[in-house]
């Protein structure tokens, strides 16, 4: 067991978990821990405001399935922290985030930069730390990675007091993990997929409904395989994009508030609702009691708290869905009677069903003169980058018509706040997707209210390389909150009027970064080829017809067949 | 319906804090709440009543398993089991009412545990019904201070 500080134990910690990039702002209290730093070979982005750094360690993760890690001083730097971990832990995403504390001795006491993270934290964290002896220092970092990373993953703080970072600690042997009172399951009840599998066979109307977890767990492949041995429709979650093809003619795409009028059907008339790595949020569900009201409902979630929340299930299987999916995919396999043939012929009558709604009501928008529509600039994109970019979104209109015209193929490629919903996530999260794959091209779409929530992170592109390019589709407007005024608040636009908006070419060009603008609809391509070929950090800022809304819209609180259409 | 639920926790700093955040964010109720070391001095008892039907019983033993310092959670009254519960309670006790009370205290099978001129302190303990019983019935008295300890419970062992 060899001796060293505790900053040096956090470097060695660090490289054992195999993290090459963190994500963080000095200070006070972390000053030994950069100091060490500066000798190893663990590259450290340096953002301009913490929650960028959480964003960007967010965006790294979702990108690469790694644990993104960040480290922040105390006080300020740990509180402006908090949006990005509430972000990470509302979509279930693995980070390690280190915080700088005072010493042990002043805790407590009001002390200059002091806060109680641990405490603050304890409701946005999957668990957290206040490494209170310098012995426990690489326990806790090992375990926290360990809790970060497995089951349902999450946000994992560890709080550092700076005496601890600075004392002479020894070195314990790597060891696996092992906690008595956390062992998250992940192999599926043979049981409850047999169950599973025979309402599969009997049903007539069944929808694949799948979330996040299903990218989380890798399990796009075994449900491609599982939708298609048994030809059933498949619909998406904000966060489930990309974990089955968007062109693959099973999917609906994305159901919920701001579903497709198809989904929203097929999930309200099914008779099966298979529930994969979702969560039966507010947004996908809309008046409960309307919601499937005829259907059967199997859940797959490895996290027993999702089964029976917010809807009752039938049919509960508590494990990790590539598991679940295999398992179904090997009973449909080992089953003498199996045809595939004979399932597509079954659930023909069901797929010329939502092949009907899907023509009534396709995804769709009004051209009108030369102005320029969002849709239409994110179906330029799509077709630009042939559905490969890795895509970070804002929050607001920005990312509902990214989500409804961008189709997404692979999973990973959407990295976006789905459960949390916070503005200002794009730009650092495509700062993390970007330093993790520097040869993809990685694309904010955002609205010009959002992007001005972290815009200072074009300085950290620009520093590091990381040439993101970012989609503006302005309207001068806080468009998502503007559009529910003028459907609910009779028009009255209280706040949502943005009288000063910067020119965000010359602010591009005053980072350094490049800047383009379209504003009508002939210069769209030009500026996205334009902007996608300049190899620099690039805004393009679209001038968009400016009452423009999301449709279809399933207003609060209704079913979510009562759908607003275009 | 009312519930009784024992909890084993880490005995670390925060862990109760979690479990009553748990509580408080996700709008669930707490009645009342009792906790102190186990055998192992590494772990505590909580025991915890509170109230909701069985949906929402179902998801507070859910999320207080998913609390990584729960060891274990069971629910008490899902089957038979022991509750008790410790009340202080100080009461006038003047002239015209000193033997009234302790006749009381007796019929409770409390104890007086302080003595003034003018009050008696008495220790009552029982389940949470007696506990209320024997308040009601000194309240007319003059109760001048109460202090209760909140419910603890154990199931009962196995008849066979």
């Amino acid at each position: 067991m060899s001796k060293m500080t505790g900053a040096q134990a956090i470097v060695k910690c660090l490289q054992e978990e195999g993290v090459n990039t963190i994500f963080g702002f000095p200070g006070g209290a972390v000053i030994d821990l950069y100091d060490e730093l500066l000798d190893s070979d663990i590259k450290h982005v340096l953002v301009r405001h913490e929650q960028g750094a959480v964003h960007a360690a967010d965006g790294y993760a979702r990108a690469t399935g790694k644990t993104g890690v960040a480290l922040l001083t105390s006080g300020p730097g740990a509180t402006n922290g908090v949006t990005g971990i509430a972000t990470a832990y509302m979509d279930s995403i693995p980070i390690v985030v280190f915080t700088g504390q005072v010493p042990r001795a002043l805790i407590g006491n009001d002390a200059f930069q002091e806060v109680d993270i641990v405490g603050i934290t304890r409701p946005c964290t999957k668990h957290n730390y206040l490494v209170s002896d310098p012995d426990d220092l690489v326990p806790i970092i090992r375990e926290a990675f360990y809790i970060a990373s497995s089951g349902r993953p999450g946000p994992v703080l560890i709080d550092l007091p700076k005496d601890v970072v600075a004392a002479t600690i020894r070195f314990p042997e790597k060891k696996k993990v092992r906690m008595q009172t956390y062992q998250p399951n992940y192999e599926p009840h043979p049981g409850q997929v047999d169950k599973a599998c025979r309402a599969i066979a009997k049903a007539k109307r069944p929808v694949l409904y799948i979330g996040g977890g299903v990218i989380l767990s890798d399990a796009h492949k075994e449900l491609t395989e599982l939708a298609e041995k048994t030809t059933i429709p498949v619909t998406m979650t904000l966060m489930g994009l990309g974990g089955f093809p968007g062109t693959n003619p099973l999917s609906m795409g994305m159901l919920g508030m701001h579903g497709s009028y198809a989904s929203n059907m097929a999930v309200a008339k099914s008779d099966l609702l298979i529930a994969v790595g979702a969560r039966f949020d507010d947004r996908i569900t809309g008046r409960l009691d309307a919601f499937a009201p005829h259907a059967k409902i199997i859940h797959i979630d490895i996290d027993p708290t999702s089964i029976s929340k917010n809807v009752e299930v039938d049919i509960p299987i508590v494990a990790d869905c590539k598991l679940a999916l295999r398992a179904m995919n090997s009973w449909f396999d080992d089953w003498a009677e199996f045809d595939a043939r004979a399932f597509a012929d079954k659930h023909q009558p069901w797929l010329e069903q939502i092949k009907e709604w899907n023509e009534k009501h396709p995804l769709t928008y009004q051209q009108e003169g030369d102005v320029i529509k969002p849709q239409y600039v994110i179906e330029k994109l799509g077709e630009l980058t042939g559905g490969d970019a890795i895509i970070t979104t804002e929050v607001g209109q920005n990312q509902m018509w990214t989500a409804q015209f961008y189709k997404f193929n692979k999973p990973r490629h959407l990295l976006t706040s789905g459960g949390l919903g916070t503005m200002g996530y794009g730009l650092p999260a495509a700062i993390g997707a970007k330093l993790a794959f520097p040869d993809a091209m990685v694309i904010d779409v955002a609205g010009d209210g959002s992007i001005q929530m972290n815009i200072q992170e074009l300085a950290t592109a620009k520093q590091y390389g990381a040439n993101v390019k970012v989609v503006i589709l302005n309207n001068n407007y806080l468009g998502m909150v503007r559009q529910w005024q003028e459907l609910f608040y009779n028009r009255r636009y209280s706040a949502t009027v943005m009288e000063v908006t910067p020119d965000f070419v010359e602010l591009a060009k005053a980072y350094g970064a490049a800047g383009l603008r379209a504003k009508t609809r002939d210069e769209v391509e030009a500026v996205l080829k334009e902007g996608l070929a300049t190899d620099n950090v690039v805004i393009m800022d679209f001038a968009i017809s400016r009452e423009e809304g999301v449709f279809p819209m399933v207003p609060a609180g209704k079913a979510t067949t009562e759908m607003l259409l275009v | 319906m009312k519930h009784t639920l024992s909890v084993l926790l880490q005995n670390k700093p925060g862990a109760l804090s979690r479990v009553t955040g748990l509580f408080s964010g996700r709008g669930f109720n707490i009645e009342s709440l009792c906790v102190a070391e186990t055998l192992d001095p590494k772990v505590s008892c909580l025991t915890l009543v509170t109230r909701g039907d069985e949906g929402i019983i179902e998801q507070i033993t859910k999320q207080l398993h998913k609390l990584i310092d729960v060891i274990k959670v069971s629910d008490v009254s899902e089957g038979e089991f022991v509750e008790r519960e410790m009340v202080l309670i100080r009461v006038k006790a003047e002239a015209g009412t000193r033997a009234e009370v302790l006749r009381v205290i007796d019929i409770f099978r409390g104890k007086v545990v302080d003595v003034s001129p003018t009050t008696y302190a008495v220790e009552v303990t029982g389940p949470e019904s007696k506990i209320k019983a024997v308040i009601d019935i000194l309240r007319p008295i003059g109760i001048k201070e109460i202090v209760r300890t909140g419910t603890i419970a154990m199931a009962r062992a196995p008849k066979k």
